[in-house]
């Protein structure tokens, strides 16, 4: 019988979710691209269900922020971790079970959305008030994935009691911190929902605390960030080295970066409520602070990839000090779209900066320079990441090679030509003052200024970019799934420049385990103590986009 | 212990010092230099701020010469800042106070540092001099509903 059938199995029905997610909720993207360049399209999309930007807008966040992603995410890691252990799943069921809870959860959610009943954005900031069940649809997504994390798990514990004092593979390891810094972040939005949010929307209780809501939110919304990026850097270190022709330069900082991530992800939250009223400077500072010490693992992988693909570089005959470069794999469609992605990510990382920068952040807080940041990261960063490892994922899934080669190379380009366009309009018209998530065609009738115009316009035509890239996207994807020709396609698995021995405190959960849990305790104890001894059960439910 | 290439050591080296020096310049300029994130400043029932307290009557109010206190009311359905023309004399020191009386909102000032979440319940307090003449606008910054486009005000500097 065919190795891992399940695991594949598993894996390619997440990843469809994923792909039919991505698809749907780009579809938005160009229409708020052209909104923002003054062509608004939504009066007439009123006729096929639409009902404005906002609604759109919630969609294109929920399903490209979390479906697209969440779902990518566990298809993915499930596969390598059981590739990577070099065994089956413990629990094969248990894996199908979370993706029906994910289904249904989504399903759940889908329905309020397309009805306009929940048009609250993905943020879902009470008291904006949705249905109840939309929430409980939010939930059964976060559910499902966490029973993916426990299949991953639970396949780690065979594997160790059959490997005793062996070192646990690097993809297989990083995959398992990924899914445990999200079983962690994710209390506090699980907390959020279950505590405050559905009680209140369920009428039992009359009022929410939105100051508090907005805090549990948080807790999860950066870490979410860092579920996002994993398993790109996942890829970035333990797959491209070899699609580059080379080697991973440094195993044991690959996993020190993995550790750091754990330990500092959660404890960070603030950075994107500096400008709350209700939490006070010291402790805005604090994770301030600790946002920048995230950014450390972040500098250390970008040492590491960028050295192993210059082995790579060399190993295919590259000399020089950046000659290298031109001897990558460019004629590879899934190296080329995820090393464009590293390069738009570190444009992202730079801005980042600006955004965690405390009092910096006054001047972009909500601004469009905010979409314009994420749309590096998660939107491409990211995605695009996740589009280059599809590129050899499906063929691996269905043993279909993959159609078009040079318009799947093409798709990267272009994407990467589009997105520094649309996001550099972005980013501009955020240092202009103009508000995000806004209608900015409207609004600029109303305030802003002429210097507006020039940047609108980019992210109108870099949006339109975007959405030729998508299609082609879709159609390599179409045509890969309906490819007569066969290829066997495995998946890339770099090995380290150096034999190296992992030492015992780089391999040993504990340490960092507990280290995780008290720094969390420490950044947030004292403010979540606040927030709860004052908490107020005022503000009513609120409908506000009909 | 772990081998590190040389490079790579250099490399970790800048990249602490750099995270370093950022973290205490962004602290100097916030403690020391005064540049304010808002802070805890009072509790208000949103409920009830349009019929009693001072956001009952938000607007303009002098304290001193060249003094100012303004309280905004945020409001969804229909979006408005109340006040949402303001005038003041050049020169003046002006503290902003502003809430909302229903959903979340934001409260961002062109040419000033004052950008702030407006949140139900609580108070967010930012001040600021206007020495240049010039009107500026006021903007919601916050998602608040299908009228959060519309939702501005202008800010008149004599
Ligand atoms: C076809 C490519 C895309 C285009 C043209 C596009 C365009 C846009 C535009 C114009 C906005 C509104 C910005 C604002 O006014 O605040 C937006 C928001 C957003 N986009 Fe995209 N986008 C694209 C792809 C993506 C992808 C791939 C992701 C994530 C994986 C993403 C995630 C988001 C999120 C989270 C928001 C914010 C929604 C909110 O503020 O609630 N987008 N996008
Ligand atoms: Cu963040
Ligand atoms: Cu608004």
């Amino acid at each position: 019988m065919n190795a891992f059938a399940v695991e594949k199995k598993i894996a390619g029905w997440h990843v469809l979710v994923a792909i039919l997610a991505l698809v749907v909720g780009t579809l938005f993207g160009p229409l708020q691209g052209l909104e923002h360049m003054g062509i608004n399209l939504y009066p007439a999309l009123q006729s096929v269900g639409l009902q404005s930007y906002y609604q759109g807008l919630t969609l294109h966040g929920v399903l490209n922020a979390l479906v697209w992603t969440t779902f990518f995410i566990t298809g993915f890691l499930t596969l390598i971790v059981a590739k990577s252990l070099n065994r089956g799943l413990a629990f094969p069921k248990l894996s199908w079970a979370a993706f029906s809870v994910m289904v249904v959860g989504l399903l759940m959610a889908a329905v309020p959305l397309l009805l306009n009943l929940a048009s609250v954005l993905y943020t879902m900031y009470p008291p904006l008030q949705a249905p109840w069940y939309y929430y409980l649809g939010l939930t059964l997504v976060v559910v499902g994935s966490w029973m993916s994390g426990w299949s991953m798990l639970t396949t780690w514990w065979a594997w160790r009691k059959d490997n005793k004092g062996a070192t646990t593979p690097f993809l297989a390891f990083a995959s398992l911190i990924t899914m445990v810094l999200w079983q962690i972040c994710t209390l506090g939005i699980a907390s959020e929902i279950l505590v405050l949010i559905l009680p209140w929307s369920l009428g039992l209780v009359g009022g929410i605390d939105a100051q508090l809501s907005r805090t549990l939110f948080w807790f999860t919304g950066h870490p979410l960030v860092y579920f996002w990026l994993l398993p790109a850097y996942i890829s970035w270190y333990g797959m491209m080295p070899k699609q580059a022709g080379g080697k991973l330069f440094s195993e044991q900082l690959a996993r020190l970066a993995f550790w750091l991530f754990l330990l500092l992800s959660t404890p960070i939250g603030l950075h994107h409520q500096f400008v709350d009223p209700g939490l006070s400077a010291g402790w805005k500072y604090v994770h301030a602070v600790l946002t920048f010490a995230v950014f450390f693992p972040s500098l250390l992988t970008a040492f590491n990839v960028i050295a192993s693909l210059e082995n790579g570089g060399r190993a295919r005959g590259g000399k020089g000090l950046l000659m290298w470069i031109r001897n990558l794999p460019w004629n590879e469609p899934s190296f080329t779209a995820q090393t464009l992605a590293m390069i738009i990510f570190a444009f992202g990382g730079i801005g980042g900066m600006v955004n965690a920068s405390y009092d910096v952040n006054l001047v972009v807080h909500n601004t469009a320079w905010i979409p314009g940041h994420f749309h590096l990261t998660v939107g491409s960063g990211v995605t695009l990441t996740f589009i280059g490892v599809l590129y050899w994922l499906v063929p691996h899934l269905t043993g279909k090679k993959l159609w078009g080669a040079k318009a799947a190379i093409a798709q990267a380009w272009v994407w990467f030509v589009g997105m520094i366009i649309f996001s550099n309009g972005l980013h501009r018209l955020g240092l202009l003052d103009a508000p995000r998530r806004t209608m900015l065609g409207v609004a600029n009738d109303n305030y802003g200024a002429a210097d507006w115009l020039f940047p609108r316009l980019q992210v109108g035509i870099g949006g339109m970019i975007l959405f030729v890239s998508v299609l082609l996207f879709v159609v390599v994807m179409l045509k890969t799934v309906l490819n007569k020709q066969t290829e066997t396609v495995e998946m890339p698995v770099a090995e380290p420049l150096h034999q190296e021995t992992i030492p015992a405190w780089l391999n040993n959960w504990q340490p960092w385990l507990v280290g995780t849990v008290v720094l969390i305790l420490v950044a947030y104890g004292p403010i979540l103590i606040q927030l709860i001894s004052q908490i107020q059960f005022f503000s009513p439910g609120f409908v506000v986009w009909k | 212990m772990i081998q590190v290439h040389q490079y790579e050591k250099w490399w970790i080296g800048l990249s602490i010092a750099v995270l370093a020096v950022i973290s205490i310049t962004v602290g100097v300029a916030g403690f020391m230099l005064g540049v304010q994130v808002p802070v805890p400043e009072a509790l208000v029932n949103p409920n009830t701020v349009a019929q009693s307290g001072n956001f009952s009557n938000p607007g303009v109010r002098q304290l001193a010469p060249k003094k100012y206190e303004v309280y905004v009311r945020a409001e969804a359905n229909p979006w408005k800042f109340r006040p949402d023309k303001i005038e003041i004399p050049v020169g003046s020191t002006v503290t902003f106070y502003v809430t909302s009386a229903d959903v979340q909102h934001g409260f961002k000032l062109e040419g000033t540092n004052i950008n702030v979440q407006v949140l139900p319940g609580q108070v967010s307090k930012m001040t600021a001099t206007f020495n240049q003449p010039g009107t500026y606008d006021f903007v919601c910054t916050e998602y608040c509903g299908v009228g959060h486009q519309n939702m501005f005000g202008t800010l008149t500097v004599k």
